[in-house]
């Protein structure tokens, strides 16, 4: 690990900042795809498989990277042609070494065949995120020649995803599926980052969701006064940023939120505030937390057989679902989650990430943030950091950046009828969607 | 704690039975004609009698087993003491009489003596009807011009092939074990489940629980469970949420569950198994049809709002008709059912508000609606949430786990429900209980003094929230 890199950092104006860090994260998309399936690493880890959320989040950053100068367009349309074809190419059966069945995809591949790997579930909310990048490079790419191809490949791919089979007979949608036991179900209940199955299912023109299974994902909300901020709750910070990547929750508003006087994009807004105070009041002492340090998030931590003697007395988690107030929380922050924000706030989210940087600057070697830090869990003087990096959370980075920056990612996925039409299926109305 | 001897014991256990169930007991000549038969002596068929008995009316009460029912023989007094003794860090031994003793000590209000006291003719046999208004209990006649049926619930059986020849224990008969398992199966993830595996776990037994579905309580709150299956890591307790026990066999003198866990399958080997899958009515023994009495197998004896069976002139009350199997749902729906039988009362069970709790640690406390609930209603809730690490006391004490959860209509004051989790949720649960019933809502609760530090200062703090949250009022 090289720290030298994160010193000047901090002495870099805000634009500056945004612009090294940004370009860092995206050089982690170019740099762990697969040149023939144009498959793109879940980590920079040896042997890593692909993660089809990670190829979703690298989709939609192509564009970006066109359009800063980071890469010609036509390396960017190719680059998206390829492991579009591979994806209509790939096999999709009920086999268990196939790449998909119904359209979705198997959460982790095989970075070189496609095929499945690790056993894995047909993940739902991850072809999602990989259908919503396929969606962006379709609104991207207009041109002639390679760029139809996209459009027609993104069409295909999109239209040929069985939303329906995945709901399994009952209101809310199944959470995966295995091929050896069949609907996988999480037990998931209340608010997350699955809102963007629903809204990409219900658009579909093939095989939609009925709209009714809306109003069962939202019947299980919670709206609670928290530290004085009426929010929408969910514990971990990326299930208030996946779909907001994509989606420009500006102004328009489902029942639910029409309800509470409220939207998607304020609720994130308000979600960070809680997470803010909650890293203000520290109820468990753990270091580093403050009003201008916190992202408590999914990912990596640390393991109990990493821990040195004497620090047994409190417990860690490894890879797990952190949540702010509720728990679970160790003392791991993922250094990357507060400027994922900054979309949603860009005062706290660079005033964090500047702490950050400055506190812990191990945290971001080579300007690129690791997954996740724990500076209560010490490995001798160093504080505990997770190993290489995470490609979900490089792609984040990158479209949130730009988000705040230009807001690209999201008037290209404004320009989705596909998405329009969903949101309106599920009850969306007012701002960018009025008539 | 006191040293116990073998002795003690056996005067404790003596003692214990003398007032559940004398071994010299003979049943009295019944009379004519009773005001009220009362099938069962667990909290419902006991309460009801003594209010009846006091009310002048002449009492009947029926009873198979023992005094007291479930809830003190078998349930709630054995498995809260064994709860909170287990933390204590006392042996096995030690912790089992202590288990004895109080349930022999508390036995004592419910004893026999204090039955006959009141005139009420005890009757131990199983009750089987005959006719309308009238039924055996054993060799006995009893004519009755109201019954009450109160006979209660059982643990649900088994229908895991091989479970029965390897044998299991139930919450019934968990405390019957000669020594403390090493490893402790455990088959369901609800309330007394988790309870029991975390207090044989804090004993010294190596525990899993095995839950079929994919969280805990499924009743609770989400946040609530999640918090639970957090402490129950925390206290060593392996949890294998998404888990069937398909089969069971003896192997090398040890019990060993087949479990499948999604595709997944492999055995689990354990010393003993605990099943704790739900209760079922004790409904099929007592010949309801000859009184004309519709059951259900699994909701038990139907009834109608007010705790009415088909047969107009019998009513039922506790786990043989509700859902919520709780002692305290026990009691109250028994003075109901006396009070509509006899006093042309119009109570309704519908209108109870029962506050519940899981007697985990940290403890899971429930009233009112759930969210969902509410939502289904189409009652828009806003939940005031309190962390207990934001609590003074609860920081003085260390004892910060959990939250205080008030559901409030949305747009209002009112109080629909809560969720509290925390160390003491049991008694805190119980204001809101109070201030549910009297209907004060937020506003009125902000404006009502606490002490200062207390645990249920998280309610407090909480209605202080919803005054904070509304628009400021300018002094005049």
């Amino acid at each position: 690990m090289q720290k030298t890199f994160a010193a000047p950092l901090t002495q870099l104006a805000d634009q500056n900042l945004l612009e090294r860090l940004q370009r860092a994260a995206f050089a982690y998309l170019e740099s762990y795809a697969d040149p023939d399936t144009g498959l793109v690493a879940d980590t920079s880890r040896a042997g890593s498989p692909a993660s089809i959320a990670v190829v979703g989040f690298a989709l939609s950053c192509y564009p970006i990277a066109v359009e800063r100068g980071w890469m010609p367009r036509a390396e960017a349309a190719a680059r998206t042609l390829r492991v579009l074809r591979f994806f209509a190419e790939s096999p999709q059966s009920d086999a268990p070494d196939a790449t998909g069945h119904h359209g979705f995809y198997y959460h982790f591949l095989d970075m070189h065949t496609g095929r499945r790997v690790w056993n894995c579930e047909l993940s739902i909310v991850d072809t999602a995120l990989l259908t919503a990048g396929i969606l962006l490079a379709g609104s991207y790419f207009t041109g002639e020649g390679v760029e139809r191809d996209i459009r027609a490949q993104a069409e295909a791919l999109y239209g040929r995803i069985d939303w329906a089979w995945a709901q399994d007979g009952a209101g809310a949608i199944a959470q995966g599926w295995k091929p050896e036991y069949g609907f996988l179900n999480y037990g998931w209940e209340g608010y997350n980052e699955g809102t963007i199955v629903y809204l990409l299912g219900m658009g579909s023109p093939s095989f939609p969701l009925p709209t009714t299974s809306f109003a069962a994902w939202t019947s299980t909300y919670q709206w609670e006064n928290l530290f004085d901020v009426d929010v929408l709750y969910s514990g971990p910070l990326f299930t208030h940023l996946f779909a907001h990547a994509w989606i420009d929750y500006r102004g328009i508003q489902d029942a639910f939120m029409r309800e509470k006087h409220c939207d998607y994009f304020e609720n994130t807004q308000r979600t960070v505030a809680v997470h803010r105070e909650y890293g203000a009041r520290n109820p468990h002492g753990f270091v580093g937390y403050d009003r201008d340090l916190w992202g408590i998030t999914a990912g990596d931590g640390p393991s109990r057989r990493e821990m040195e003697v004497g620090q047994h007395d409190f417990r860690v988690y490894g890879y797990m679902a952190r949540g702010a107030p509720y728990g679970p929380d160790d003392g791991t922050l993922a250094p990357w989650a507060m400027l994922a924000t900054a979309p949603f706030g860009a005062d706290a989210a660079l005033r964090g990430t500047r702490r950050m940087l400055a506190q812990y600057p191990e945290v971001c070697p080579q300007e690129r943030f690791v997954s996740g830090c724990n500076p209560t869990c010490r490995r001798g003087s160093d504080i505990w950091l997770s190993d290489g990096w995470y490609g979900l959370d490089q792609g984040l980075l990158v479209m949130m950046i730009e988000n705040l920056r230009t807001g690209l990612p999201w008037r290209l996925m404004r320009e989705s009828r596909y998405l329009r039409a969903g949101l309106l299926a599920a009850g969306f109305s007012g701002g960018w969607l009025a008539p | 704690m006191n040293a116990v001897t073998s002795e003690d014991d056996a005067a404790v256990t003596a003692a214990w039975l003398r007032r559940t169930r004398p071994a010299d007991w003979r049943n009295p000549t019944p009379a004519p004609r009773y005001d009220l038969c009362i099938i069962g002596a667990g909290p419902a068929g006991m309460t009801a009698a003594a209010y009846a008995a006091r009310h002048g009316l002449r009492v009947a009460l029926v009873e198979r087993r023992q005094l007291g029912g479930n809830s003190l023989n078998w349930g709630s007094v054995p498995s809260k003491t064994l709860i909170s003794t287990a933390r204590t860090g006392a042996d096995f031994p030690a912790v089992l009489a202590r288990v004895r003793r109080v349930r022999s000590r508390i036995a004592e209000q419910h004893s026999i003596e204090r039955l006959q006291r009141l005139g009420i003719d005890v009757f131990f046999d199983q009750a089987r009807f005959i006719g309308t208004h009238s039924l055996r209990a054993g060799a006995a006649t009893l004519c009755f011009r109201k019954a009450l049926i109160a006979s209660g619930a059982r643990p649900r059986s088994p229908t895991i092939p091989g479970l029965e020849d390897i044998g299991f224990r139930t919450s019934e008969t968990i405390f019957d074990v000669a020594a403390l398992p090493r490893r402790l199966g455990v088959i369901g993830g609800g309330a007394l489940g988790c309870e029991l595996a975390q207090a044989f776990a804090a004993l010294g037994s190596r525990v899993t629980i095995l839950q079929r579905q994919p969280k805990f309580l499924p009743r609770f709150e989400r946040d609530a469970a999640e918090l639970l299956s957090l402490a129950l890591a925390r206290d060593g307790v392996e949890t294998r949420l998404n888990s069937a026990v398909l089969a069971a066999h003896s192997a090398d003198g040890a019990r060993i569950l087949d479990v499948a866990n999604n595709e997944l399958r492999f055995p689990i080997a354990v010393d003993e198994v605990l099943l704790s899958i739900g209760r079922v009515p004790n409904t099929e023994d007592l010949e309801l049809d000859a009184a004309g009495i519709a059951c259900e197998p699994i909701e038990g004896v139907r009834t109608d709002d007010f705790l009415q069976t088909t047969n107009p002139d019998v009513y039922a009350a506790g786990d043989i008709c509700m859902r919520h199997q709780f002692a305290n749902v026990a009691e109250a729906t028994a003075l109901m059912a006396v009070q509509n039988a006899f006093a042309a009362g119009r109570k309704r069970c519908s209108e109870l508000l029962i506050p519940r709790c899981a007697y985990c640690s940290p403890e899971i406390a429930q009233i009112g609606l759930h969210i969902w609930q509410a939502r289904e209603r189409g009652i828009p809730i806003k939940s005031y949430t309190v962390m207990m690490a934001d609590v003074d006391r609860a920081i003085t004490e260390d004892l910060e786990q959990g939250f205080v959860k008030i559901y409030v209509r949305d747009g209002s004051d009112a109080i629909v429900g809560a969720t509290i989790v925390a160390a003491r949720a049991s008694d805190m649960i119980n204001e809101l209980s109070v201030i549910m019933n009297a209907g004060v809502g937020m506003r009125r609760l902000a404006a009502m003094l606490h002490t200062y530090p207390a645990q249920s200062g998280a309610i407090h703090l909480a209605a202080q929230a919803f005054v904070r949250n509304q628009p400021v009022v300018p002094w005049t």
